[in-house]
C-alpha cells in the first residue's frame, strides 16, 4: 500500500500521458489497417498542433480554444494532403511511402521551425491549468488531470463512432476486408483517405492538448513518431482498444518506470516492442 | 559482372584522381560522410532488395562498429586495416546475435524490429556512459594510419582517398558475392519462398547470411564515420541514421549497391552542400528531393539511362 501511495502522482502522470499517446496514435493504427500506410510523417502532425499551441496560447482560455481549433485544423489540412499524396503510391509498396512520408515530414519540420523559430518553445496555458491540487493527500497538477478527463472523453468518443455508426462500421470493414468494403459499392480508398484526415485532426489535437507534456521542439516529430510506432506495435497494427491498452502501459513505463527503474525504463519500450513482434511474427507474412 | 567490376573500376579512378582535381579540400571533406553512410546504405540495399528483408535499424550495427573503433583507436590500435577488420567483425557479430530474431520476420514487421533494434543500440549508445561517454560521445580520436607504423593521414584528400578505397573494395566484394549462388539463393527466397523452402532450401541461413554481410558492411560504415570525424556521439547512431541510409538505398534504386552509393552521395551532397548556400535548410531540400524521386524516380537512380537498352 505504501508503495502505491508513494507513486500515485507518477501512475496518475503515466495514465495522463498513455490518454495523449493514445490520442496521437490512434489515427496511425488506423491508417495502417485500412491503406496499409505506414506513415512516417505522423509525428509532424502532432507538431502541427504543438506550435500551434505556442503561437496561439496567450495565458486565456479563448487563446487555448483557439489553439485547440487552429491545431486540429491544420493537421486536418496536412492529413488530407497525405491522402492525396500517396494514393498514386498505392501499389507500390511500403518503402515508396516511407521515402514520401519522410521526405515530407522532414519538409513539414523544416517549414514549422522556420515559421516559429528553433528550439523548444514555451507554451503559455491558462494559469487554472498550470496549478495543481489536493487530492486524498497528494498534489495533482491540474493539466494532467484534465487532460485524463479529455482524452478520455475522446477515447470513448471515439469508440462510440468506431462501433455505433455507418462510417465507424465502414472503417473497421476496410481493416478486415478491403475487398469486400469495394464490393459492397464503398471504395476502401475513400475510407482510407478520410481515416488519413481524421487520424491527422486527433493528432493536431493532441499536439495542442499535450504541448505541456511532449512541446513543440526540433525533436518532437521523432519522439512522437516512435512512441506512436510502440503503441501501434505493442497494440496490434489496426486495432484501435489494443493500442488504447498499449499507450497506457507505455506512458507508465515512460513516468512510473522512470521512477522505479531508472536504469532499465529507457531500454523497456523497445525490447517490449522487438519481444512482441517476435512472438507475432512466427509465420511469415507479407512483403514490403 | 565483369561490365559491372569494369564500371565499379573505372568509377573507383575517377573518385580518386579526377574528383580531388576538381573539388577544393574542403568540399572533398564535405563529401567524407557519403563512405561511411554509404556503405550501411549498401547493406540495406541488399537487404531489401535482393534478400526481400527491409530494414529500418542498420544505424546499430553502424554505431556498433563505430565504437568499436573509437574504443580500439583510443586504445592505441589506429592502423587502418585492423581497424576495418574489427569493426567489421564487431558489425557482424551485432547481426549474428540479433539475425535469428530479425530474419523470421518480414515485411512491416521486419522493418518494426529493426527498428525497435536498432533504438535499443542506440539508447545503450546515450546511456552507457562508462563505455560510450553517455550523449557527450567518444571525442578526441587519434588519426588512422595507412599501415603499421605509416604517418597518419590528417590532410584532407589522404583520408578522402583512404574513404574512396574502402568502400571501393567494400562495394567490390559485395557485388562479387551477390553475383554468386548465394546472390542467386537470396533472389529466389525473395520471389519463391514456399517453393525454395520445399526444394529444401534453407531460407533462414541465406537470409541470417545476407543480414551478417549487411551488418558487417554497417560496421565498416561505423569504421569510417570515425576516421572521418574523430568522434563519434548517440546522434551519430540513431532513428535519423537508419531511416537516412534506407531512404537513400531507396533512392538509388533497391537492390542496386552502386545506386546505393549513390542515392548517399545525392544525400549528401543535397543535404551538406546545397544546404550551405541556404543554411539551415537542409532538411528541406533533402524532403524535397525525396518526395520529388517518389514519383519522378520510382526505379530509383540506376533505371537513369542514356540511352535505351
Amino acid at each position: 500500500m505504501g508503495l502505491i501511495d508513494a507513486n500515485l502522482v507518477p501512475a496518475v502522470d503515466g495514465v495522463a500521458f498513455g490518454l495523449l499517446l493514445f490520442v496521437a496514435a490512434a489515427g496511425l493504427t488506423l491508417a495502417f489497417g485500412t491503406g496499409d500506410v505506414l506513415n512516417l510523417a505522423h509525428g509532424t502532425l502532432y507538431t502541427v498542433g504543438g506550435y500551434s499551441a505556442a503561437a496561439l496560447c496567450d495565458g486565456t482560455w479563448r487563446g487555448l480554444l483557439l489553439a485547440l481549433v487552429a491545431g486540429t485544423a491544420a493537421a486536418a489540412v496536412g492529413g488530407a494532403l497525405l491522402a492525396a499524396l500517396t494514393a498514386p503510391l498505392r501499389r507500390r509498396g511500403h518503402l515508396a511511402q516511407a521515402l514520401l512520408t519522410f521526405g515530407l515530414a522532414l519538409i513539414g519540420g523544416d517549414l514549422l521551425s522556420s515559421a516559429a523559430g528553433g528550439g523548444d518553445l514555451p507554451v503559455a496555458f491558462p494559469a487554472a491549468l498550470n496549478g495543481s491540487v489536493l487530492l486524498a493527500g497528494h498534489r495533482f497538477p491540474v493539466h494532467r488531470l484534465a487532460l485524463i478527463a479529455v482524452a478520455a472523453a475522446l477515447a470513448g468518443a471515439g469508440q462510440l463512432v468506431l462501433t455505433r455508426t455507418r462510417a465507424g462500421a465502414l472503417v473497421r470493414a476496410t481493416v478486415d476486408d478491403p475487398q469486400m468494403v469495394s464490393c459492397l459499392g464503398t471504395d476502401p480508398r475513400r475510407v482510407h483517405a478520410g481515416v488519413l484526415v481524421a487520424g491527422g485532426a486527433l493528432a493536431g489535437l493532441a499536439g495542442v492538448l499535450g504541448a505541456p507534456v511532449i512541446g513543440p521542439g526540433p525533436g518532437s516529430a521523432d519522439t512522437v513518431l516512435l512512441l506512436s510506432l510502440v503503441v501501434v506495435v505493442l497494440g496490434g497494427l489496426g486495432s484501435v482498444g489494443g493500442a488504447l491498452v498499449a499507450a497506457v502501459a507505455v506512458g507508465e513505463v515512460q513516468t512510473l518506470g522512470v521512477v522505479l527503474a531508472p536504469g532499465l525504463a529507457p531500454y523497456l519500450l523497445f525490447a517490449a516492442m522487438a519481444g512482441a513482434l517476435v512472438l507475432r511474427s512466427r509465420t511469415p507474412g507479407r512483403r514490403a | 559482372m565483369r561490365a559491372q567490376l569494369l564500371t565499379g573500376l573505372a568509377l573507383t579512378a575517377l573518385a580518386l584522381f579526377a574528383v580531388p582535381a576538381v573539388l577544393a579540400d574542403g568540399t572533398l571533406a564535405m563529401l567524407a560522410p557519403a563512405a561511411a553512410l554509404g556503405l550501411p546504405a549498401v547493406g540495406v540495399s541488399v537487404l531489401t532488395g535482393r534478400a526481400g528483408l527491409p530494414t529500418l535499424g542498420q544505424g546499430a550495427p553502424f554505431a556498433v562498429g563505430a565504437y568499436a573503433t573509437a574504443l580500439l583507436a583510443r586504445a592505441g590500435l589506429t592502423t587502418g586495416p585492423a581497424q576495418l577488420v574489427a569493426a567489421a567483425l564487431a558489425g557482424a557479430l551485432f547481426a549474428l546475435a540479433t539475425g535469428p530474431v530479425v530474419v523470421r520476420a518480414r515485411g512491416a514487421t521486419a522493418l518494426m524490429i529493426t527498428l525497435a533494434l536498432g533504438e535499443l543500440v542506440a539508447t545503450a549508445a546515450g546511456r552507457w556512459t562508462s563505455v560510450t561517454g553517455g550523449t557527450d560521445g567518444l571525442a578526441g580520436i587519434p588519426p588512422v594510419q595507412l599501415w603499421w607504423g605509416g604517418s597518419p593521414l590528417t590532410d584532407d584528400t589522404a583520408l578522402y582517398r583512404y574513404l574512396v578505397v574502402v568502400t571501393a573494395l567494400a562495394l567490390g566484394v559485395t557485388v562479387l558475392v551477390l553475383g554468386s549462388p548465394l546472390g542467386l539463393l537470396l533472389a529466389g527466397s525473395r520471389d519463391h519462398e514456399e517453393r525454395m523452402r520445399a526444394a529444401g532450401h534453407r531460407v533462414g541461413g541465406h537470409l541470417l547470411a545476407a543480414y551478417i554481410g549487411a551488418g558487417a558492411l554497417a560496421g565498416l560504415g561505423g569504421a569510417l564515420l570515425v576516421t572521418e570525424q574523430s568522434y563519434v556521439s548517440p546522434a551519430d547512431v540513431g532513428f535519423g541514421t537508419s531511416s537516412l541510409v534506407l531512404l537513400a538505398a531507396v533512392l538509388g534504386g533497391i537492390g542496386s549497391p552502386l545506386g546505393a552509393l549513390a542515392g548517399t552521395v545525392l544525400v549528401v551532397v543535397v543535404r551538406d552542400q546545397l544546404a550551405a548556400h541556404w543554411p539551415g535548410h537542409g532538411p528541406l531540400l533533402l524532403g524535397a528531393l525525396f518526395v520529388a524521386a517518389v514519383y519522378l524516380l520510382p526505379d530509383g537512380i540506376t533505371s537513369i539511362r542514356l540511352r535505351r537498352p
